[in-house]
């Protein structure tokens, strides 16, 4: 008795506030927008025949119609592809020096990487505003160096999507990779060495292999959410940058089409389950291998 | 190994440098006393005396923390127990949909979780406030609580219940008595963070609050779309300077029960 | 004067306290226990000793209530016990890891079991002061388990699972995580806490030394099987199968075959070109059957000449000779290949040994210095 309840409790939750959600976008997908409100004709109130009768596939027709939609998937996909790749070749020298750094210095760097983790995602990216804008700090120091002789627009551009996506997603890299170089003998580098390898060669043939779980590991935890992003393409970027979780947000709130919008969700969950299978696999394939 | 090469000096300077620095300008620039947030015009804190004036920030802010002690709480319940069924639970009808819907709210997009509750409060008729803000947020985060709590709970020595049961423990009492106790730190730090995941978020209450409940990213998402302001930059300096404290007296008080454990262990062992 | 040997298995009349009968386990496909029928005795210290995966720790927690029998019964006091579940058993279990509540002080985990049966305070009191002076651990009730050492530790799960007066204690390899020398003054320790409490204890060990110092009876376990249950002289001097003799101490086997001789002894055939070896035996063998010579090293005496007397000689050349202080034990080979044991004792110091490498030596025993076993 005493686990059925226990069981059942957060079952019957999580089936009622996600499971029974999803199928209700799914629906709302494939009906026709209506004036009344809630904006959408119900589908599934008159019973399963009418169901099927009423079930088409407009919404999704429209998607392929209108290219603002698939648009906005390829440029998401290669903004989040882009900044992964930014993110692994920033994070990489850094998980790198933690795990090289004295032994006694590591659970500080640890929580210094981790510490941004705790502080508002939103207050972060806001912070870059004031950064990266016409009269901000970065070009108010450019102009001082002299690097530059009128300030440059980063603000409201893809570039600033970039770095506002490299920025808040650089722990969630560091993190796995240092893991992996952590547990990294260094008996096997100088075995490297004393083998013949140069430095080089040895980062090349045996840091690098023995830290590709950390590195597939945080990369997909920078791409997957970075798919999906929505605070950092709207306050970073400019009505030139396309990301998909901008235009489902603008599609509901300003456009009001709740049935595109769930059909612009359907997809992206389509486009998402190919790297969450891929990631599910790999971390279970790491579990496997240390037990 | 024991001295930090050029190489990695720079790559940890640099990097902590890019990770440290927009926050510091934002926190120096709170200080500003010109409305022109990038020119500065001299120390002033009248941007908080002004946050502290602005009663609409201060509803938000009381709204968020309502939300956020509220699903933390629920999530850190229901959280826990989906964390004991899924590492003792043994086998049971669904279990697979179970654990998948555990860990699927983990990777899945905010604004697709937004969406499909708020088409399910509108669905049931469900008026749009604090109470929907509520149950969105304990349930995407108590599938975090669950994923703290159960690595706790995969590595905790099982003969401990085992021992309770049989010194005449029932089975609850076992876990009242002995399990509780014992992953209560990784209860708390789920707490923790399902308390700072609804405190942040944004998106997702942002499809659920209606017009009687705001939260403070909310707030601050509306303000900050219009550009910089001085006042935003205070009241992120204060969020900032909370979660500073928090975090580091936290591991230093984890750090100093730790290093207290091993000298006790020493001791002990030294006068065997 | 025979009131004083405690043996309740010889006695028909002595009803068991534990009674296995026709226990099956079953994990999946494999199988834990197979069919095992045993009785345990009151006031009992049995051993359970095997190597890991023979079944022994699934028994213990059988009897403990972790596990239920696939099929089969486990009796205590005459009551079927399948049903109970482990808090309500009048059994109490030691762990291996100790298992000591890690956030309650040694005082608080010794009182856990008595405060879950509501006993009034100054009762619990009393039993704890009790527990803690017969494991001498006075100084440290309020000690938290990781303030105190390995082996104060050991005794604090003692004390807690004693402090319920069980009918049975189990210990799961109580002293495996103690270093040696802790460990054989702990075995006495246990030994005498047994006997003044008259506790039933029933041990699971793989350490055969700590099972023969400690039990009353042994039960040498393999692969979900009792392979033989007596006493540790008897499982030591009269083993019932070669699996047995081998597992508990060092032994010599013969094989061959047997043919009667005089009433009560028989010849083995052991090698075509050597005389037969002559063993007494209660067990009749039939002509030719095919049988093993067990014999302990230390019964073998080795010579550089034919002893006159023995029974039993044969020649051959001395391969190794290992020094263990007390003793020395000397591989012979002989000239079919086999190589047997001696073992002396060095009671002189050694100015110089008697045999050395390749010396040509007699190794001899008498007829009834070893077991002929079928099996």
């Amino acid at each position: 008795m005493q686990r059925f309840i226990l069981i059942a409790v957060p079952y019957a939750w999580l089936l009622a506030l996600f499971l029974i959600p999803f199928v209700i976008v799914f629906k709302i997908s494939l009906s026709d927008i209506a004036l009344s409100i809630p904006p959408y004709a119900p589908i599934l109130d008159d019973g399963i025949g009418p169901f099927f009768a009423a079930l088409d596939f407009e919404n999704f027709v429209f998607l392929t119609s209108d290219d603002l939609y698939w648009k906005a998937y390829v440029s998401s996909l290669r903004i989040a592809a882009i900044s992964t790749a930014i993110t692994l070749l920033v994070g990489y020298p850094i998980a790198y020096a933690m795990a090289r750094a004295p032994e006694e210095w590591r659970p500080t760097l640890m929580m210094l990487v981790i510490l941004p983790f705790w502080t508002s995602f939103l207050i972060r990216v806001y912070a870059w505003m004031g950064i990266l804008s016409q009269e901000g700090f970065l070009n108010q120091f450019l102009l001082w160096l002299g690097v530059i002789g009128e300030p440059l627009t980063i603000l409201n551009t893809t570039t600033a999507v970039y770095i506002g996506i490299v920025y808040t997603y650089l722990p969630f890299m560091i993190l796995p990779i240092f893991a992996a170089l952590d547990r990294l003998d260094g008996s096997l580098i100088e075995a490297a060495e004393d083998l013949g390898c140069s430095r080089l060669q040895a980062f090349w043939l045996v840091t690098i292999p023995l830290s590709k779980n950390g590195i597939v590991a945080g990369s997909f935890l920078v791409f997957i959410p970075a798919l999906g992003e929505f605070v950092i393409p709207s306050l970073l970027g400019g009505s030139g940058t396309l990301m998909i979780g901008k235009v489902l947000w603008e599609e509901f709130f300003n456009n009001r089409d709740w049935p595109v919008a769930s059909a612009v969700a359907v997809i992206l969950l389509l486009i998402l389950v190919i790297p969450i299978v891929l990631f599910q696999r790999n971390q279970q394939r790491q579990a496997e291998a240390e037990t | 190994m024991n001295r930090l090469s050029w190489f990695n000096a720079t790559s940890l300077t640099l990097g902590f440098a890019f990770l440290y620095l927009p926050m510091i300008i934002l926190v120096v620039y709170s200080f500003n006393e010109s409305k022109l947030v990038t020119v500065w015009a001299g120390f002033s804190t009248k941007w908080y005396g002004e946050l502290l004036q602005n009663e609409s920030f201060l509803d938000a802010a009381w709204v968020t923390i309502k939300v956020a002690v509220l699903s933390s709480t629920f999530a850190t319940v229901l959280g826990t127990m989906a964390a004991y069924v899924l590492v003792r639970g043994g086998r049971f009808l669904g279990r697979t949909v179970f654990s998948g819907m555990i860990y699927a709210p983990l990777v899945m997009p905010e604004v697709i979780t937004g969406l499909s509750l708020l088409l399910l409060f509108i669905g049931i008729g469900l008026d749009r406030g604090v109470i929907t803000i509520v149950l969105a947020h304990t349930t995407f985060s108590m599938c975090y609580v669950s994923v703290v709590v159960s690595s706790r709970l995969m590595t905790f020595d099982r003969s401990l219940e085992e021992a309770a049961l049989d010194l005449g423990c029932s089975s609850f009492n076992a876990f009242r008595l002995v399990t509780l106790p014992i992953i209560a730190p990784a209860v708390i730090s789920g707490w923790l963070l399902a308390f700072t995941l609804s405190l942040d978020d944004l998106v997702i209450a942002s499809f659920t609050a209606g017009p009687s409940a705001t939260t403070l990213p909310i707030k601050i998402f509306s303000a900050v779309r219009l550009g910089v302001s001085p006042e935003i930059n205070a009241l992120s300096t204060l969020m900032i300077g909370i979660v500073t404290v928090g975090v580091i007296s936290a591991s230093l008080i984890s750090k100093r029960k730790s290093v207290r454990q091993q000298q006790e262990e020493q001791a002990a062992a030294r006068a065997a | 004067m025979t009131q004083t040997v405690f043996a309740p298995w010889d006695d028909p009349n002595e009803k068991p306290l534990i009674r296995f009968r026709g226990v099956t386990k079953r994990f999946g496909e494999f199988t834990a226990i197979d069919d095992l029928t045993l009785d345990i005795f009151e006031r009992e210290f049995f051993a359970l000793l095997g190597p890991s995966g023979c079944g022994k720790t699934t028994m213990m927690r059988m009897l403990a209530g972790f596990e239920t029998p696939t099929s089969g019964t486990i009796e205590l006091s005459g009551q079927d016990i399948a049903a109970v579940p482990p808090n309500k058993r009048a059994v109490n279990m030691m762990f291996q890891s100790y298992a000591l509540f890690p956030h309650l002080s040694v005082y608080e985990n010794i009182a856990f079991g008595l405060r879950r049966d509501k006993l009034p305070k100054a009762e619990i009191d009393a039993r704890v002061l009790e527990m803690l002076k017969l494991t001498r651990l006075e100084k440290f009730a309020r000690r938290k388990p990781h303030q105190i050492s390995g082996g104060q530790r050991q005794r604090v799960a003692l004390a807690r699972s004693l402090a319920k007066a069980p009918k049975l204690l189990l210990l799961d390899e109580p002293l495996g995580a103690l270093d040696a020398k802790l460990r054989q003054a702990t075995q006495f320790e246990l030994m005498d806490i047994q006997e003044k409490t008259g506790t039933t204890f029933v041990i699971v060990t793989h350490d055969q030394e700590e099972a023969m110092t400690v039990a009353s009876r042994v039960a040498v376990m393999d692969e979900g099987r009792v392979m033989q249950v007596a006493t540790p002289e008897k499982i030591y001097e009269a083993p019932n199968s070669v699996y047995v003799a081998d597992f508990i101490g060092d032994v010599n086997i013969i094989s061959g075959k047997a043919r009667p001789a005089e009433t009560g002894t028989f010849q083995l055939h052991w090698a075509d070109a050597h005389a037969p070896f002559v063993a007494a035996s209660d067990h009749a063998f039939s002509d030719g059957q095919a049988c093993h010579l067990a014999i302990r090293p230390e019964k073998v005496a080795i010579s550089s000449e034919r002893p006159a007397e023995a029974e039993n000689a044969v020649q051959g050349k001395v391969l190794d000779i290992a020094y263990l202080g007390n003793l020395s034990t000397y591989h012979v080979e002989l000239s079919t290949g086999l190589i047997l044991k001696a073992q002396t004792a060095n009671t002189r110091r050694i100015s110089r040994r008697s045999f050395t490498w390749e010396d040509p030596v007699w190794v001899s025993w008498t007829a009834t210095a070893g077991v002929l076993l079928g099996q």
